[in-house]
């Protein structure tokens, strides 16, 4: 068999119990043909015992026993399947408010997002959330699946209706790319397949989207930033003088010969070699592992960024951003917290609250600054040493943090950088 | 012009050397748990690409239970040779002769649920504070929810309601004393994914899972190989197949498949057409719908 040249897709689905997307990725799974045969059964025998007529498909992404039990989704699950176009990535999470923090943390790696919206329904508060959280974690491409079109008769008119309600909003959003699509996941319409019902959508079904959404140019290539994770120096002698500093390529393409400054002591020299086990590479892009050489002899180590010498990063000691609490015991005023930027790691304060977004309706509070779980903010942190940051709206890793309480060892916030 | 992206398995291999990286960086004491099987051959070989021109900077452990496949223990022994690196072996007829666990009784007996007890004896002797694993999530459902860097407390069970968030590649390997870590550097591949890359990197896996002939009995829908474990039911007979093995374990829960597939290659043909999931041919999955999750909970794989 041939190892293809298939990319990897991640994409993301917030959802709420009612809106089918359970059904939805069921769905995809099952006509995919991802779905092995025990796990069919399993499905069956379960479907069966709960009274279900024929499978259940939304059985398929359920996972841990509480969840099983109170049929709901509670963290963020991800799923996997392949076609001959691609792999693709499903982080599966649950889209009533309580989980935003779930619903932040599965769109932090997606090239896209899903968004379901009952036809019978149309735009109501959850799809605001959702497509706010999708702009606010700067995923590229929006999907908006109208979905139950069979139980308003396949009508064309409900479908753009609900297009015109959700273009009222999202222009307050920042998404590159937005597309609809009217779809039934029960009977699987414009999932995998055309739909008969519908000759009046002309578009491709879901799953072809997907397998042609183009995601290589979402990566930052302008911004060569190289955060260095260890120092390889090996004891042997074939490699004695060896040193390389390893890491993935955030953003940006590094080349043999480039001029490049390590940030943050700024110190210049030019790239030896770019290193792998397969052997060395005349360029690293993002995003690659890979283990950079200089040619001079200069003090780096975990916590440094290599740049190249005319593109630098903002370094500062200040900074303005959106952040999500995750956790359940609310921020303390002016307390320390361990900052994680890239391979970085500082003490941080929250500085200031400026104001919290309510995410429904994406009015500002100024009022209210106590910050909670789930609750999305505006800060100032202040760190003890300085960072090298850009923003998050142009680099998705050096433009993300999260905060670790330094009493519990707990992720408790995520920070997006302005 | 060059293309300036990753295929699937690049992208995939480069987020585990990132993964073993960040585990490198972040704890002072991890190994590898090294079972024998393909998946954590493939971690294995995955932390030899992460530190070239060094060798792997951590030992391996490998949690013996005693019902070993012997093509395993040579298989492993032969690796670390070749790797150079140190192994750290917990033995589970230790634990048993200690009095720490007692051995199952019944033909359906395994020492599947011991190793829990003998492998965290074995992080707590060798103060190891990450174990990282080949464990994935499409393999399971309650591995499905496992993180990259998997928090254990001092008792080393997981708690999968409170697992911390993971954003972006940012990992939190922050720990108190007594806890630990489990890592999955190959959570986002699949079984089919394994397969690819072992063929693509050319990894020496151990015979096992080519198709062989083989003394075995049919019990729990599955070829279940004849060894000095297993005890013969009245109605079970002895036949030779020509079997293969997709998933390995404990020599007595380990069940084959009739397969014809001689190299990688036609494995790899045979995964991608299989109706049925791996685990399948596991008894100790078929327990109970959440054997795997409970098992989890407190301090397995």
């Amino acid at each position: 068999m041939e190892i293809s040249e298939n990319q990897l897709l991640r994409f993301t689905t917030a959802g709420s119990v009612d809106d089918g997307k359970s059904t939805l990725i069921g769905r995809l799974l099952y006509d995919s043909k991802a779905i092995f045969e025990d796990q069919l059964a399993a499905v069956e025998t379960t479907s069966k015992r709960k009274g279900h007529e024929g499978v259940d498909l939304a059985l398929f992404t359920d996972g841990l026993r509480d969840e099983r039990e109170q049929g709901i989704t509670i963290d963020v699950a991800y799923r996997y399947f392949t076609t001959p176009k691609r792999k693709f990535i499903i982080a599966d999470t649950p889209g009533h408010i309580q989980y935003t923090r779930n619903m932040v943390t599965g769109a932090s790696t997606a090239n896209a997002a899903l968004i379901l919206i009952d036809a019978r329904h149309g735009v109501i508060e959850q799809t605001k959330r959702h497509s706010f959280i999708a702009s606010l974690l700067q995923i590229p491409h929006l999907i908006v699946c109208i979905n139950k079109m069979d139980l308003v008769d396949f009508s064309e008119e409900v479908y753009n209706d609900i297009i015109a309600q959700f273009e009222e909003f999202s222009s307050k959003l920042y998404v590159k790319d937005i597309r609809f699509l009217p779809i039934s996941a029960l009977l699987g319409d414009n999932v995998v397949n055309r739909s008969e019902n519908m000759d009046w959508y002309q578009g491709a079904p879901l799953l072809h989207t997907l397998e042609h959404l183009h995601i290589s140019s979402d990566i930052n290539k302008i911004d060569a930033r190289f955060p260095v994770q260890t120092v390889l120096r090996p004891q042997s002698d074939e490699h004695r003088d060896y040193r390389g500093y390893a890491g993935r390529v955030a953003s940006g393409i590094f080349r043999t010969g480039d001029e490049v400054a390590v940030m943050p002591s700024g110190f210049t020299s030019k790239i030896k070699s770019i290193d792998t086990f397969d052997g060395d590479v005349k360029e690293a892009f993002a995003p690659m592992s890979v283990s950079i050489c200089l040619e001079d002899d200069i003090d780096v180590s975990r916590g440094d960024m290599i740049v190249k010498v005319n593109n630098r990063p903002e370094t500062e000691q200040e900074f303005s951003a959106m952040l999500c609490w995750l956790k359940d015991t609310p921020a303390k005023p002016r307390a320390k917290y361990t900052i994680l930027h890239t391979s970085n790691e500082q003490k941080a304060m929250i500085k200031e609250v400026l104001y919290k977004i309510d995410i429904n309706s994406y009015d500002r509070n100024e009022e209210d600054k106590q910050l909670e779980m789930n609750d999305i903010s505006r800060v100032i942190i202040r760190t003890t040493r300085r960072l090298m940051i850009d923003e998050y709206r142009d680099n998705r890793i050096t433009g993300s943090f999260v905060l670790i309480d330094e009493t519990t060892n707990e992720t408790v916030a995520a920070g997006m950088i302005l | 012009m060059s293309k300036y992206y990753l295929n699937y398995l690049d992208e995939l291999e480069s987020e585990a050397i990132y993964i073993l990286r960040e585990v490198w960086a972040q704890f002072e004491n991890p190994v590898i748990l090294f079972s024998g099987g393909k998946d954590s051959i493939v971690v294995t070989h995955l932390a030899k690409k992460a530190f070239y021109p060094s060798k792997i900077p951590f030992p391996l452990m490998h949690v013996d239970t005693g019902h070993n496949f012997p093509e395993t223990i040579k298989f492993r022994d032969d690796l670390i040779d070749t790797l150079g690196v140190q192994l750290i072996v917990g033995s589970v007829q230790e634990s048993i002769d200690q009095g720490r666990v007692a051995e199952e009784k019944g033909k359906n007996a395994t020492r599947n649920a011991l190793q829990i007890t003998t492998l965290l004896d074995a992080i707590e002797s060798n103060k190891v504070d990450c174990a990282i694993g080949g464990g994935r999530r499409d393999e399971e459902k309650a591995r499905a929810k496992e993180r990259f860097f998997s928090h254990r407390d001092d008792f080393g069970q997981w708690d999968p309601k409170n697992q911390r968030p993971e954003l972006w590649n940012i990992l939190n390997g922050k720990h108190f004393e007594g806890e630990h870590f489990r890592a999955f550097p190959i959570s986002n591949w699949t079984e089919m994914d394994v397969w690819n890359y072992i063929q693509r990197e050319n990894i020496e896996i151990p015979s096992l899972y080519f198709a062989h002939e083989r003394e075995v009995v049919w019990r729990n829908e599955s070829w279940i190989p004849v060894s000095e474990f297993l005890q013969l039911e009245e109605n079970e007979e002895i036949v030779t197949k020509k079997i293969r093995f997709r998933t390995l374990g404990d020599i007595t829960i380990t069940g084959g498949i009739e397969s014809e597939a001689d190299t990688v290659e036609k494995i790899a043909m045979e995964v991608s057409a299989m109706k049925q999931t791996e685990r399948g041919n596991r008894t100790d999955d078929k327990r109970s719908e959440t054997a795997m999750e409970d098992r989890k909970r407190q301090g397995y794989f």
